[in-house]
C-alpha cells in the first residue's frame, strides 16, 4: 500500500485514492494546432523514475493533488493541492503559522 | 540437439535418460549481427526463430537482460483467444490461433496448447445481445467457434459456479469461443529459442542493452553489459521497458504507459475447472483458469497506477479475491501459492505496435497491453515480414505510431485514449 500525506486529510492508504495520470502536461488553448492537441492526449514520457502525477482523493476530500512519486520504489516526494490557488493559500497559510 | 518423437522418449527411458542434450547454445556475442532482437522474451525468441524459419535471416542475435521466460514469458495467465472485435484485430489474433494450433508441431515441442474453451460470463440480456451482435461479427468474419450459450448449456458445462438468483450480478448466459484455451508459457519460450538456435540465432542471456548508438537517422550498435555490438537492423520487443529504450534511442515521447498487471496460483487442487471463465461487470474484473499442475490461475485489474515496480499492491488482491469468490465460492478456503506482477506496455488504445520508426533501421514491437501473450506467434511472425522486407505486410498496416494523428484508434473496448482503463 502506497501511503499519501494529503494536505487536506493527512496521510491515508492510496486506496482511499484514484490515480488520474501525467500531471506535467500543459493541455493547449482550445484553438492550438491538431498536433499541439495530438501530442498532449496521445503521448507520454513514460518516465521510469521520480515524476509528477494527479491523485483524486475520491473517498476523502475529494481533492485533486498533484504528487511527485517515483515510479520504480513507488516513494513519494511530495504532494500538493493541484488547483495553483489553493496551492498558494496553503503554502503562505503554512509560512504564517511557523 | 535431439529431435523429439516417440522413439527418443522410449529409447531414452531405456537407456537411463543419457541421451539428452541441451536445447540451445550459450554463445559468446560476435561484434557484428545482420539483425538484433532486444528482448528475449516470448515476441522476441518468436521474431528470431520466424525471421530464420520463414526468412531465411543469417546472423541473428536476441538479446535478454534476465534469463529466458524471467519477465513477463512468466508473467502471465497464459491465456490464448482470439474473440476480438476491430478490423485489423480480428485477422490478426485468428492468424495467431491457428499458428497456435499447430504451434507444438512446428517446433517439435510441446507447448501444452490446450483448446479447453474461454467462457465470458454475461448478466443482463443488454449484455447477451451485444455479445450475439458480436460473435455473428466473429462467425461471419472466419472465426466459426463463437457460440453464444444459455443458462441451462452453461450450467452443464460448468456446473460448480455461483448461479444464484439473488447475487449482485445473476449469472444469464455466456459467449464462448470453444478454440480459444490456455498453453504452458515457459514451454512456449523454451521451443521457440530452441528452433531459433536450430536455425543459428545467437541467444544471448544476462546481456542487458545499456545505450544505443546512432549514426544520423540508423542504429549503428547497441552498447551491452557484454560490450558493444554492432547491428545491421535493430528490433525493440521489450514490452514494458519500451520507453526506456526509446529514450536511449533519443526519440522522446511514445503513446504508452509501463503499468504492472498482476496474477496468483493457487495451491494445486484436483480437476475442478475444464475452461477458462471470465467475469467481467461492472467493477468487476476476472479470469481463472486451472493449470495441468492442479493450480488456480487467475488474474483481475492492473494496479491503477503507473508504476515499472515489478510487484503488486494488496487492494487488487482484496479486489480479486472477492471477484473470485461472487463466481466460485467453492475457492473459499483454497490457499494462495504465490502471486507476482508483470510490467506492461499500456498503449493510448488498448492496441499494439508493430511498426517501422523514425531511424532507418530500427523496428519496434510495442504495447501489448493485457493481450501480449496469446499475440505471440503472430507478433512474431509479421514482426519477422517486417524487418526482412523492410515494409509493413497489409494486414498490419494500422499497428503503426502514427494512427493517431490519422484520427484512428483500435479501441476494442471504447475506453478512451487513457493507458490504465485498457483492460
Amino acid at each position: 500500500m502506497i501511503r499519501i500525506n494529503c494536505p487536506f486529510c493527512g496521510t491515508r492508504d492510496h486506496s482511499e485514492f484514484s490515480y488520474g495520470g501525467d500531471g506535467s502536461i500543459d493541455y493547449p488553448a482550445l484553438d492550438a494546432t491538431k498536433e499541439a492537441w495530438h501530442d498532449a492526449v496521445f503521448m507520454r514520457d513514460n518516465i521510469c523514475g521520480v515524476q509528477l502525477e494527479t491523485w483524486h482523493h475520491v473517498h476523502g476530500c475529494r481533492m485533486w493533488l498533484k504528487i511527485e512519486r517515483d515510479t520504480l520504489t513507488h516513494e513519494i516526494h511530495s504532494v500538493r493541492p493541484a488547483h495553483p490557488g489553493l496551492a498558494a493559500a496553503l503554502s503562505s497559510e503554512q509560512e504564517a503559522g511557523q | 540437439m535431439t529431435r523429439f518423437s516417440a522413439w527418443s522418449v522410449f529409447k531414452n527411458g531405456l537407456t537411463g535418460q543419457k541421451g539428452w542434450s541441451r536445447q540451445w547454445r550459450d554463445p559468446e556475442p560476435k561484434p557484428h549481427y545482420d539483425v538484433v532482437i532486444v528482448g528475449g522474451g516470448l515476441h522476441g525468441l518468436a521474431t528470431a526463430y520466424y525471421l530464420a524459419a520463414n526468412h531465411g535471416v543469417k546472423n541473428i542475435a536476441v538479446l535478454e537482460k534476465g534469463w529466458l521466460g524471467g519477465g513477463n514469458a512468466g508473467r502471465n495467465t497464459t491465456i490464448v483467444r482470439s474473440n476480438y472485435f476491430r478490423p485489423g484485430n480480428r485477422e490478426f489474433y485468428e492468424h495467431s490461433l491457428k499458428l497456435w494450433e499447430n504451434l507444438s508441431h512446428e517446433l517439435n515441442y510441446n507447448v501444452m496448447f490446450s483448446q479447453r474453451s474461454h467462457i465470458s460470463l454475461l448478466h443482463s440480456p443488454g449484455a447477451i445481445d451485444a455479445a450475439a451482435r458480436n460473435y455473428n461479427i466473429l462467425r461471419r468474419t472466419g472465426t466459426p467457434d463463437a457460440e453464444i450459450w444459455d443458462l441451462a448449456t452453461l450450467k452443464r458445462a460448468v456446473p460448480h459456479l455461483n448461479y444464484s438468483p439473488t447475487s449482485r450480478f445473476p449469472i444469464m448466459g455466456a459467449a464462448v469461443q470453444k478454440r480459444a484455451g490456455t498453453a504452458r508459457h515457459d514451454a512456449v519460450a523454451w521451443g521457440y529459442a530452441r528452433g531459433a538456435d536450430k536455425h543459428g540465432v545467437d541467444i544471448l542471456q544476462q546481456c542487458e542493452v545499456q545505450g544505443i548508438t546512432r549514426e544520423g537517422d540508423s542504429v549503428s550498435a547497441v552498447e551491452t553489459s557484454r560490450g558493444t555490438i554492432r547491428a545491421g537492423k535493430v528490433a525493440f520487443a521489450v514490452a514494458g521497458n519500451t520507453s526506456r529504450l526509446w529514450t536511449m534511442a533519443g526519440l522522446g515521447k511514445l503513446p504508452i504507459e509501463s503499468h504492472k498487471l498482476q496474477a496468483f496460483v493457487s495451491e494445486p487442487l484436483k480437476p475442478l475447472l475444464d475452461q477458462v471463465v471470465v467475469f467481467g461487470i461492472g467493477g468487476a474484473h476476472f479470469y481463472i483458469s486451472q493449470s495441468d499442475k492442479g493450480g488456480m490461475v487467475f488474474g483481475g485489474d492492473l494496479d491503477w497506477y503507473k508504476s515499472y515496480a515489478q510487484r503488486g499492491n494488496l487492494p487488487i488482491v482484496q479486489d480479486t479475491a472477492e471477484a473470485a469468490m461472487s463466481i466460485l465460492p467453492c475457492l473459499g478456503r483454497v490457499k494462495l501459492l504465490r502471486h507476482w506482477s508483470g510490467l506492461v506496455d499500456m498503449s493510448m488504445d488498448g492496441t499494439h505496435f508493430l511498426c517501422k520508426t523514425p531511424l532507418s533501421n530500427l523496428y519496434l514491437n510495442a504495447g501489448w497491453n493485457y493481450g501480449g501473450f496469446k499475440a505471440t506467434p503472430a507478433s512474431g511472425w509479421y514482426f519477422a515480414d517486417l524487418i526482412a522486407n523492410d515494409r509493413p505486410h497489409e494486414k498490419i498496416r494500422n499497428f503503426d505510431l502514427k494512427r493517431f494523428e490519422r484520427g484512428l484508434q483500435i479501441d476494442e473496448r471504447g475506453a478512451g485514449p487513457d493507458p490504465k482503463l485498457h483492460g
